[in-house]
């Protein structure tokens, strides 16, 4: 059993390191097609992302990207593929901003409120996907990317016509500011107190305690309640968990709505935190980077929280290359290489895992 | 008449495990040689080492008298060696003669000389009796005739010696039918064959004779005209074997399930897949509905289980559940060993706590309100295994890596765990060993003693008619027959499922 034991924590280092391995030759390469040097790349980006300042934007690009991937890997677990996250994120945020910003309450319920909307939106959003593929048949993967189309030209059509706040003259076109009550704190002061210095646009948004707390609920409900165990049956062999009595079709609507409803919550850490309002300057391609996000992490809170730090690290620090004349879209072939060569690395181990068992066992029964 | 094939003392040993030991056997030509043994026993790594997929640690193999040593499959075939896989490895886009010469295709020049090929595989055919279309593309093949092209292939490369890895367990009957006479007219031509099976009746039938393998080492090698499959049977066990039988009748009053002119209508409005079931089943009894597969047992269990839309009534302790979902009747006290326990009963990547759950997620003992209760799931996994004798490291083993008996001693375990009042059973002892057969049997007995009710589905004839107090034919669909199996012979059932009686 403590051979089996060691294996198995050897297989788990042994699929991201391979990984690694792969996706830094191919990210090396790339450089090198531009005649750059790899190693001056990598010192370059490492030098600049350490900054206090850069590791408090990884931090805040992080955060979203976590909460989007938790989003994406409900349905992963469930054995859907919901891609239109980016879409249900952005109703979310632009309704939350819009409303939230038409009532006050006092400052813990007005949040509340707000994320309550922004989740009600997105869920609504994303349930239209799942009545569509429980009613009709329509594949999930087709109708979500379709409605990031119309989530992108509806939120662009509310904010021009309706929820711009004509008081401000601003080129940017917003919803009015939150009132205090509505603005997520953010964690500078307390990190002040550790002794954090204050850093030039800096500043670390409040929902990373959030995103922190919901892979921690993430994590109760997928692994430890009924609802998480009929969702994953239904994943890992629906007609198994059909005859074992789960209602599928429920499941998938479910499952779908309730994605959304968290996807609705990916945009909010900037609107409450940061901008205030909805505007023009909202971040695009949260809940595709996601997906990369979901996948590298393997759907579990864990890993995709190190998976979002990564990735938010190569996005900030790439940046750096463009001092030493590099492309900072290499990150994109970073981005890229990781994920399928991770991607590969556990379908291996997977894969030998269970041949693995299966030896172990006819150990076990010759014995 | 020669020997083609001598094994002497072949001993193969995986790290921990001793897969042969001593194993023994010698081959004439011109015979049909059996290889039996129960799953586990070894009889795989035997052909493996005799086709040159594993090198044995000790012994020697003589292929006609001749010492030989092979390091791959290639060396075997040289030897004119063939094997026919239990799998078949063909390639569906390709025509019968394009699969038979693929990989040793004779060259005419740089091309392929397919005028040359087709008169030889032609020839071939008709010599040994394989009749086929060249021509005709393999995927619109049926499974018998695949097997042909099977065949063919191992023939057309040369083969004297002939090895068949359960070569019935795809068939249909009528297809095992031409596959025996294929092998009598390979026999007669002076070919060996060693013929893999399990299935006893069908080693009596085809072979002359027949090497036992019991854990890793041959312990008998018989003439089969000389022993009855019960014998071979024993030999394979080791001891005597389990009897399907129950004692007694333990039937009671109250009506478990009642159906009432149960229907399942198609869409398409062509025949109904089960029409007017009508039945009445007492706590304590079990009804075996017997039947040729595909007659609407599968449907029947579905509709019982509320997995499928039915005209008519089904009644569970004289209440109507006709309304109630699959999750409702299940906790009612309604359990399910499904007939294809992989796709239907498992989730093969989870770990065996996890396939503990599954369908009985609703409540006690694995839960504690919505929460699992990890501590009683662990246990209880735990108890199942050893009172079901699931060979298996733990609860966290996954379910993809336990054999399809332990697989199935699981799924029995699991379900009499929550002692349902009713039992829908389909093959419940299907692949198992017959020891865990044996076990499965008693624990059916037990639960029906204590008032189970039991629907039991099953293509064993001999199980249906030992452990059902009530047997109902089923035939397209419809309850052609009700027999009482104390008066009933295997032989009479097999004849009421097709209808010839």
């Amino acid at each position: 059993m403590k051979k089996l034991k060691l294996s198995t924590v050897a297989l788990a280092i042994a699929g991201p390191l391979a990984a690694a391995v792969v996706s830094i030759t191919i990210s090396s390469l790339a450089v090198l097609a531009s005649h750059k040097s790899p190693i001056d790349a990598y010192k370059t980006m490492w030098d600049f992302g350490t900054t206090s300042g850069s590791l408090m934007q990884m931090l805040n690009t992080a955060t979203p990207y976590y909460i989007a991937a938790l989003a994406i890997a409900i349905t992963f677990r469930a054995g859907l593929f919901n891609i239109g996250v980016e879409g249900q994120l952005r109703l979310g945020a632009i309704f939350g901003a819009y409303l939230g910003a038409k009532f006050i309450l006092p400052p813990v319920l007005h949040i509340i409120a707000i994320m309550v909307i922004a989740m009600t939106i997105g869920g609504l959003w994303a349930a239209i996907a799942g009545y569509l593929k429980v009613k009709r048949g329509v594949s999930e993967v087709i109708s979500t990317i379709m409605l990031n189309s119309l989530a992108g030209g509806l939120s662009s059509y509310l904010l021009a016509n309706y929820f711009v706040d004509r008081t401000t003259n601003s080129n940017n076109m917003s919803t009015k500011t939150l009132p205090a009550s509505g603005q997520f704190p953010d964690l500078m002061p307390l990190l002040n107190k550790f002794g954090v210095e204050d850093q030039p646009g800096g500043g670390v948004y409040g929902m990373l305690v959030f995103a922190i707390a919901l892979g921690f609920v993430f994590w109760f409900v997928i692994n430890r309640t009924r609802f998480g165990f009929e969702l994953r049956a239904s994943g890992s062999n629906p007609i198994a968990a059909r005859f074992s009595g789960v209602n599928s079709k429920r499941m998938v609507f479910v499952a779908m709505a309730l994605s959304g409803a968290v996807a609705g919550l990916a945009g909010l850490p900037a609107v409450l935190g940061e901008t205030h309002a909805f505007n023009m300057g909202f971040r695009t391609g949260i809940g595709f980077s996601a997906i990369a996000v979901a996948l590298l992490g393997r759907n579990n809170p864990l890993g995709m929280g190190i998976s979002a730090l990564l990735f938010g690290f190569l996005e900030v620090s790439s940046r750096s290359l463009e001092l030493i004349d590099i492309a900072p879209e290499t990150y994109v072939i970073m981005q890229g290489s990781i994920l399928l060569s991770s991607v590969i690395a556990y379908e291996v181990v997977r894969r030998y895992k269970i041949t693995l068992q299966s030896k172990e066992l006819a150990k076990a029964v010759a014995e | 008449m020669s020997v083609a094939v001598e094994l002497r003392h072949i001993s193969k040993r995986f790290p921990g495990v001793i897969a042969n030991k001593d194993v023994s056997m010698s081959v004439e030509t011109g015979t049909v040689h059996a290889l039996v043994g129960e799953n586990g026993a070894g009889k795989s790594t035997v052909m493996k080492i005799l086709y040159g997929m594993q090198r044995p640690d000790s012994g020697e193999i003589l292929v006609n008298g001749t010492t030989v040593h092979f390091k791959n499959p290639n060396d075997a075939i040289e030897a004119s060696i063939g094997m026919v896989h239990q799998h078949f490895m063909l390639a569906d886009n390709f025509t019968v003669l394009e699969n038979v010469i693929l990989g040793s295709e004779p060259q005419h020049g740089i091309t392929i000389d397919f005028a040359a090929a087709r008169t030889k595989v032609v020839e071939m055919a008709a010599q040994y009796g394989l009749e086929i279309d060249p021509d005709v593309l393999v995927e619109e093949l049926g499974v018998g005739q695949r097997q042909r092209v099977e065949i063919l292939k191992v023939l057309y490369r040369g083969a004297r010696i002939l090895i068949f890895d359960e070569p019935t367990a795809v068939l249909v009957p009528q297809e095992v039918d031409d596959l025996f006479n294929a092998l009598k007219g390979l026999r007669a031509q002076g070919m060996a064959i060693i013929f893999i099976s399990h299935k006893l009746d069908e080693v009596l039938r085809v072979a002359d004779d027949v090497t036992v393998i019991r854990a890793g080492s041959t312990v008998a090698e018989v003439k089969s005209k000389d022993v009855t499959a019960r014998q071979l049977a024993e030999l394979m066990v080791g001891s005597e074997l389990p009897q399907p039988s129950t004692h007694g009748d333990t039937r009671r009053p109250e009506i478990t399930l009642a159906l009432k002119d149960v229907s399942i209508p198609t869409k398409s409005g062509s025949r109904d897949l089960i029409s007017h079931v009508t039945f009445n089943l007492h706590a304590g009894e079990v009804v075996g509905i017997a039947g040729v597969e595909g007659n609407g047992q599968a449907e029947l269990v579905e509709a019982i289980m509320g997995l499928r839309d039915y005209t008519g009534v089904i009644e569970f302790s004289a209440a109507n559940i006709n309304d109630l979902s699959v999750a409702h009747r299940r906790d009612l006290g309604i359990g399910l060993i499904p007939e294809d326990r992989q796709r239907q009963a498992m989730m093969m990547e989870s770990p065996l706590w996890e396939n503990r759950i599954l369908g009985h997620q609703r409540g006690k003992p694995v839960m504690n309100g919505f929460v699992l209760d990890m501590k009683t799931i662990m246990t209880d996994t735990k108890s199942i295994m050893e009172e079901f004798d699931v060979r298996a490291p733990g609860p966290q083993t996954l379910a993809a890596a336990l054999s399809g008996g332990n697989q199935q001693k699981f799924i029995v375990g699991r379900e009499m765990s929550k002692a349902p009042s009713l039992l829908v059973a389909s093959h419940p002892t299907r692949g198992v060993d017959v020891g865990a057969q044996g076990a499965i049997w008693e624990e059916l007995r037990r639960a029906r003693e204590k008032g189970m009710a039991i629907v039991l589905i099953s293509a064993d004839l001999e199980e249906l008619i030992g452990m059902s107090d009530r047997l109902l034919v089923m035939l397209r669909g419809v309850v052609t027959a009700e027999l009482d199996p104390a008066k009933t012979t295997p032989e009479q059932l097999g004849s009421a499922m097709t209808g010839a009686s």
